[in-house]
């Protein structure tokens, strides 16, 4: 199996809502986009600490975006072209020039792999204090602290309805947060 | 943040999603527009009245020919330049053929009728009213387009603009084909293809401005 079918298969099941293969499939696809926007921001001589943000903006992106993923396409293609506009619109945005960042073949985002994974400049502790409080709370105890929704709920005082819907949205919430901060 | 902190809580709750829904967006807006384009030609400029005689069903025949082709070739390559990456899967040179078709036609027609007649056949009676009306009954069809590619995720936005910019255009020639009273094939090959063409250089312009994301 190449890598293509691998991630294939796994953004197939993610797209019919498994969430173990989108876990398997962002953490894949993060190496890449590491290993892909270290080179790049090096060749525009961007200060290296920027991969980080790059990457969670790819991943954000990759997730949100989901359903723009036409199925019978390969999907690196998808990611490459992703990955690209993310760069380029980064570099735009920081004020460098944007005319060296090559088109290679779509491929070239397989071609390595980076699991050196560091920190990016978010604060997630910081943007959790600006989701309303049964939001923060549901995800806390299930997210953070490993509860099973049942426990949340007890430890809460919500039904376990209200803590799936509180998850949902805060995480909604937390997703546009993030790509908000990420684009300041 | 750490990414696996990201990637945990996004993949925490994963819905299913339907990777048809930005296509059919797309072509619920083209359908849209095509309907305010209708209505605009019909309630505010009026369909031809000469619709009973053959030589108007001719050529408005003739005339939805050259539109609905430019519609049909446009639109099959915009649903593709939506998503990500599409740029990289195919190029949309087809969708100068009906164009081509038309200058070429125009020529020949040109060439087989004496020069004194040509100012008419390229002016007919009311280019300005065409030059006009196919850019400003094109506004309504490119924002509702546009609005329908904004929820998808394009990443070539020059090329997607314009490809939106062209379904418009040919949107509203179609419809202003309707009205138009000028039946001459160089008329029809410069003034609906130059109205289609300045849509489409609109929309490769405002692609970037409207579709970042």
């Amino acid at each position: 199996m190449t890598k293509e079918s691998d991630l294939k298969a796994l953004m197939t099941a993610s797209l019919q809502g498994d969430s173990i293969a989108h876990r398997s499939l962002l953490t894949a696809l993060s190496g890449h986009l590491r290993s892909y926007y270290k080179s790049r921001l090096l060749r525009s001589g961007r200060p290296a600490e920027e991969t980080e943000d790059l990457v969670q903006e790819a991943l954000i992106v990759i997730h949100t975006q989901r359903h723009t993923y036409d199925p019978e396409q390969p999907l690196t293609p998808w990611v490459y072209a992703i990955a690209r506009y993310k760069l380029i619109d980064h570099l735009r945005r920081t004020r460098t020039t944007t005319a060296d960042v090559p088109l290679e073949n779509a491929e070239y985002i397989l071609a390595s792999d980076d699991n050196a994974a560091a920190e990016s400049q978010l604060d997630l502790a910081k943007l959790f204090e600006r989701l309303p409080e049964r939001m923060r709370l549901s995800l806390q105890y299930v997210k953070l602290d490993g509860l099973s929704v049942a426990e949340a709920a007890d430890r809460s005082g919500m039904s376990p309805s209200a803590v799936k819907v509180n998850i949902h949205r805060g995480l909604k919430i937390l997703t546009a947060l993030i790509a908000r901060e990420t684009k300041a | 943040m750490k990414t696996n902190e990201l990637i945990s809580m996004l993949s925490s709750q994963v819905d299913p999603v339907d990777t048809r829904e930005v296509v059919r967006n797309v072509r619920i807006a083209i359908l849209v527009g095509a309907a305010a384009s209708l209505l605009a030609v019909v309630f505010v400029l009026g369909v031809r009245t000469d619709l009973n005689e053959m030589h108007a069903q001719v050529f408005l025949v003739a005339k939805l020919a050259f539109s609905l082709s430019v519609v049909i070739l446009a639109s099959h390559y915009l649903v593709k330049y939506i998503r990500p990456g599409g740029e990289f899967r195919v190029r949309f040179a087809l969708t100068v053929l009906p164009f081509l078709a038309a200058m070429i036609i125009a020529a020949i027609s040109l060439a087989t009728a004496p020069r004194s007649h040509w100012e008419t056949m390229v002016f007919g009676s009311y280019w300005l009213e065409c030059l006009i009306a196919i850019p400003t009954v094109a506004v309504v069809p490119f924002a509702a387009i546009m609005s329908a590619v904004r929820r998808a995720a394009p990443t070539d936005l020059v090329r997607t603009g314009a490809l939106a910019g062209l379904v418009a255009g040919g949107v509203s020639a179609t419809a202003y084909a309707l009205h138009c009273m000028d039946d001459l094939l160089p008329f029809i090959a410069l003034w609906y293809g130059g109205t289609i063409v300045l849509c489409t250089v609109t929309g490769a312009v405002l692609g970037p401005k409207l579709l970042r994301w």
